[in-house]
C-alpha cells in the first residue's frame, strides 16, 4: 500500500517536472532469511529512494528464501523477464555467471568517485563477489558465525563467566565441565552445539579456516575437500559428540539452535551473527558473543547474500540499478539495515557513522562479527555451487552420523567434485 | 451421413479432454524423453546432442541407486500399512457406536491437512530435546531420539507420517465400500451360522477387493508422488538417507539445474509408474471382482 502510494507521489512528481524524461522502471527480487522485519526494511529503503529520485520506478519483490530467490531469478530470466536487479546469495556467482545472466559492476563504476566506492568495502565479503578481475556481486545482507556462550552456566561449572574458549582444546575441556548429566546418565545440559542440518559446510568451513584448510580456489574449479587439514578439522567434529561427548551425536538441527540454547540445553552455540537480535531479545540470561576458537588460526567463513545486476536491463534501467545500489549501501541506509537485522555493514564507514556508533557503545556484541572479518575467508563457492556443496555437504552428514570415517567420506565427496568441475577447468 | 454425424460429435465431445491430456501429459512426457538425450543448456553453452550419456551417468550414479532403494522400503512399508490400518478404522467406525462421527472426523483429519503443516506438526513431536516424543520419553527416564537426525531412523521417521496421513484418506474409501454391501448377506451367513471371522473373510473382504485395487493404486502413486513433507522433515538428509526418487529429481532440476539429468531421471520414473500401472490393471483386475 504505502509503495504504491509512494510511486504514485514520485510518478506524479517526476510527470509535472519533467515531462520529457522517460520514466524507468526496475524490478529488484529481494529474498529474506530472518523474518518479516527484514522486508519491511527493504521495502521502506526501497520506497524512500524512490521519494527522493524523480522518473525512477522500483518495484521490491519479496522472492522468499535464497533458495527460492535464485530459483524465480533463474526462471524469470529463461522466460525472458529477468528482474534488473537481485539479492542472491553471493556463492551463487558463478551459477550466474554460468547461466550468463549477471553484469559486472566494473561497467558502471567508471568515474574516480565509482571506483573508490567499489573499492571501499571489507576484502573478506569481496572474495566472494569477484572473480576474474571483476566485481560481480555488493555485499548486502552479509554475515559470519560466532560463538555465544551462557554467562551463569559457566559459572555454574565453575569456569570464568567472562573467558570463552579461545582454542579447540579449550572448548573440549570447558564443554566437559558443562556437560551435566542427571541420575539416569541422561545428559541435561551439552558443552556445545555446532548445527549440522541443511548447509553443515558453512559453520564446519569455521574449523577447516581454524585449522588453515582453504575449501575452494577463487575461479570456482577447484575444491580441497580431501586435503589432510579438513579430515582433521572433520575428525574434530565428529569427535566433539563421539570421543569426548561434549555435543550431541547425530545431525544437529540448525533452526531449532537458538531456542537449545535459550533453554539451557547447551551452554555454548555457534550460529550466524543475524541471529544476535534473536538472542539478545529471548535469552532469559546473560550470555556473551567471541570469535570462533582458534586452532593453528582464527577463522570464519562469511556468508549471506549480494546485490547483482542482470542482463537484458536498457542502459537507462542498468544506471538507475546501479545508482540504487550506491545509494543503499551509503552509511546512513546501510547503518539502519545493520540495526534491524544484525547483519554485518560491509563497509568500514558505515561503523564509522553516528547512528551505528551509537547503537555498538549501547550493544558491543555487535563488533564480535565485523572484528573477526579480519580473519575470514570465502564462503564455499564453485562452478554448479550447489551440486558441489551438496556433495560435501552429504559427505559431512556421513561422517556425523557415523556411516562413513571422515577420511572416506571426504575423499569421496573429493571424487565427485572434481567429475563435476572437470569441465570448468 | 448419420455416422458421420455421430463421428464428429463425439470427437467434439473428446476434444476438450483431449486437449488438456495432450498438452499437460502426453507432449510433456515426450519432450522430457526427447531432452534426456541433450546436455543441460547453460547461458554460455547451448545443448548438445548427448545421446545415452545421461543414462550412462544414472547408472553410475550412486544417489540415484540410494533414493531407488529408499523408495523401495518407503513403497513397501508404507503401502500395506496405510491400506490395513485403513481398514481396520473402516470396519471400527462402520459400527454402531458412541461418538462415531467424532472419530470418523478425527480418522480423516490428517487427510484435510496440507501435507506441509502436517510435516511442521511431526517436525514438532520429532525434534530432539523439545519434541513430544522426547517430553513424554523423558517424563519415564528415557534418553533423547534423534530421528530425523540419524541415517538409520530418519527414512522411518518420514514412513509413519505418511502413514499416519494416507490411512485417513483410504479409509473414507473402505467407509464407502462397507455400506454398499448388502446387509442381507451377512444376515443370510449368520443364519448358517457363520462366525465374525468368517463373514469378514467370505464375504466383507472379497466384496471390497474393487477398492482395494483402488485404494493400492492410490497407494503406489502417491508413493511416488508424495515428497512435500521431506522439504520440511530432513531435506532429504542426513547423507540422502530419506531422500527419494522425485525429490532427488526437484533437487536436481531446480537446485542443480541440470535439467537434462532431472529429465533423464524423470523418464526413469514414468517408466516405472507405466510398469506398475499396467501390472495393476491388466493382472489383478481380472482378479478381484467378485463373480
Amino acid at each position: 500500500m504505502l509503495m504504491t502510494k509512494f510511486k504514485a507521489a514520485a510518478a506524479a512528481l517526476a510527470f509535472a517536472a519533467a515531462p520529457a524524461a522517460a520514466d524507468v522502471d526496475l524490478e529488484f527480487y529481494f529474498p529474506v532469511a530472518v523474518g518479516g522485519a527484514a522486508a519491511d526494511t527493504i521495502e521502506e529503503l526501497t520506497a524512500q529512494y524512490v521519494a527522493e529520485n524523480e522518473g525512477v520506478n522500483i518495484e521490491a519483490i519479496y522472492a522468499g528464501s535464497y533458495q527460492d530467490t535464485v530459483a524465480k531469478a533463474l526462471t524469470a530470466a529463461r522466460g525472458g523477464n529477468a528482474p534488473q536487479l537481485s539479492v542472491i546469495l553471493s556463492v551463487d556467482m558463478f551459477t550466474l555467471l554460468d547461466e550468463d545472466l549477471i553484469l559486472p559492476f566494473d561497467d558502471f563504476a567508471t568515474s574516480a568517485e565509482d571506483k573508490a566506492w567499489l573499492d571501499s568495502f571489507y576484502p573478506a565479503f569481496m572474495e566472494n563477489s569477484q572473480t576474474g578481475g571483476k566485481t560481480y556481486g555488493i555485499p548486502f545482507q552479509r554475515s559470519t558465525p560466532v560463538l555465544y556462550w551462557n554467562k551463569e552456566a559457566f559459572e555454574a561449572a565453575g569456569l570464568d563467566p567472562e573467558t570463552p574458549p579461545a582454542t579447540w582444546d579449550e572448548m573440549v575441556e570447558m564443554g566437559k565441565k558443562l556437560t551435566l548429566k542427571d541420575d539416569a546418565g541422561n545428559v541435561t545440559q551439552w558443552g556445545v552445539r555446532i548445527p549440522s542440518s541443511g548447509f553443515p559446510y558453512w559453520l564446519f568451513q569455521g574449523l577447516t579456516t581454524e585449522n588453515d584448510a582453504i575449501l575452494a580456489n577463487a575461479d570456482g574449479n577447484e575444491v580441497n575437500f580431501d586435503d589432510p587439514k579438513v579430515v582433521e578439522a572433520l575428525d574434530y567434529l565428529v569427535d566433539l559428540s563421539k570421543t569426548h561427548e561434549v555435543m550431541a551425536p547425530g545431525i544437529i538441527e540448525w533452526g531449532a539452535t537458538p531456542k537449545a540454547f535459550f533453554e539451557g540445553q547447551t551452554a555454548m552455540m555457534w550460529t550466524s551473527t543475524g541471529n544476535l537480535t534473536n538472542v539478545r531479545n529471548n535469552a532469559p540470561f546473560d550470555f556473551g558473543v567471541a570469535m570462533l576458537p582458534a586452532n593453528k588460526r582464527r577463522g570464519a567463513p562469511t556468508g549471506g547474500g549480494n546485490f547483482y545486476l542482470f542482463k537484458g536491463a536498457s542502459d537507462a534501467q542498468a544506471k538507475a540499478a546501479f545508482d540504487f545500489v550506491k545509494w543503499i549501501s551509503a552509511p546512513e541506509q546501510s547503518a539502519k539495515w545493520t540495526i534491524a537485522t544484525g547483519y554485518v555493514a560491509p563497509r568500514p564507514e558505515t561503523w564509522e557513522s553516528e547512528a551505528m556508533k551509537a547503537y555498538a557503545a549501547e550493544f558491543p556484541p555487535v563488533l564480535v562479527a565485523r572484528d573477526q572479518l579480519e580473519h575470514a575467508v570465502a564462503e564455499l563457492s564453485t562452478y554448479e555451487n550447489q551440486r558441489v556443496t551438496r556433495i560435501f555437504n552429504d559427505a559431512l552428514a556421513a561422517a556425523i552420523t557415523g556411516q562413513k570415517t571422515a577420511e572416506e567420506a571426504l575423499k569421496e565427496a573429493q571424487a565427485k567434485a572434481d567429475a563435476i568441475l572437470q569441465d570448468y577447468r | 451421413m448419420l455416422q458421420t454425424r455421430s463421428w464428429i460429435h463425439a470427437w467434439l465431445l473428446l476434444f476438450p479432454g483431449l486437449v488438456f491430456l495432450i498438452a499437460f501429459t502426453h507432449l510433456p512426457a515426450l519432450t522430457t524423453l526427447w531432452s534426456s538425450f541433450f546436455t543441460t543448456p547453460r547461458g554460455r553453452r547451448p545443448a548438445k546432442w548427448a545421446g545415452l550419456e545421461n543414462y550412462e551417468t544414472l547408472i553410475a550414479d550412486p544417489v540415484f541407486w540410494k533414493v531407488l532403494w529408499n523408495n523401495a522400503i518407503y513403497a513397501a512399508g508404507t503401502i500395506p500399512l496405510s491400506v490395513v490400518i485403513a481398514l481396520l478404522m473402516a470396519l471400527w467406525v462402520n459400527r454402531q457406536m458412541v461418538g462415531r462421527g467424532f472419530v470418523r472426523m478425527a480418522y480423516f483429519t490428517p487427510t484435510v491437512l496440507p501435507m506441509i503443516a502436517v510435516a511442521n506438526i511431526w517436525m514438532f513431536f520429532y525434534t530432539p530435546g523439545f519434541g513430544l516424543i522426547d517430553q513424554i520419553g523423558g517424563a519415564f527416564g528415557f534418553a533423547q531420539t534423534n530421528i530425523l537426525g540419524s541415517a538409520n531412523s530418519a527414512l522411518w521417521g518420514v514412513m509413519v507420517v505418511t502413514i499416519w496421513k494416507e490411512a485417513g484418506f483410504f479409509m473414507i474409501f473402505y467407509l464407502a465400500a462397507l455400506q454398499t454391501i448388502p446387509t442381507t448377506l451377512v444376515e443370510a451367513a449368520r443364519v448358517e451360522g457363520a462366525g465374525s471371522w468368517t463373514i469378514f473373510r467370505r464375504i466383507t473382504l472379497p466384496l471390497l477387493m474393487p477398492t482395494t485395487l483402488f485404494v493400492s493404486i492410490n497407494a503406489v502413486v502417491n508413493s511416488f508422488r508424495m515428497v512435500d513433507h521431506i522439504f520440511i522433515l530432513t531435506g532429504g538428509g542426513p547423507d540422502n538417507a530419506s531422500s527419494l526418487l522425485l525429490f532427488y529429481i526437484y533437487e536436481v532440476a531446480f537446485r542443480f539445474w541440470d535439467t537434462a539429468y532431472a529429465a533423464t531421471l524423470t523418464v526413469v520414473l514414468l517408466v516405472f509408474l507405466i510398469v506398475l500401472a499396467i501390472g495393476q490393471f491388466f493382472l489383478f483386475d481380472r482378479k478381484v471382482h467378485y463373480r
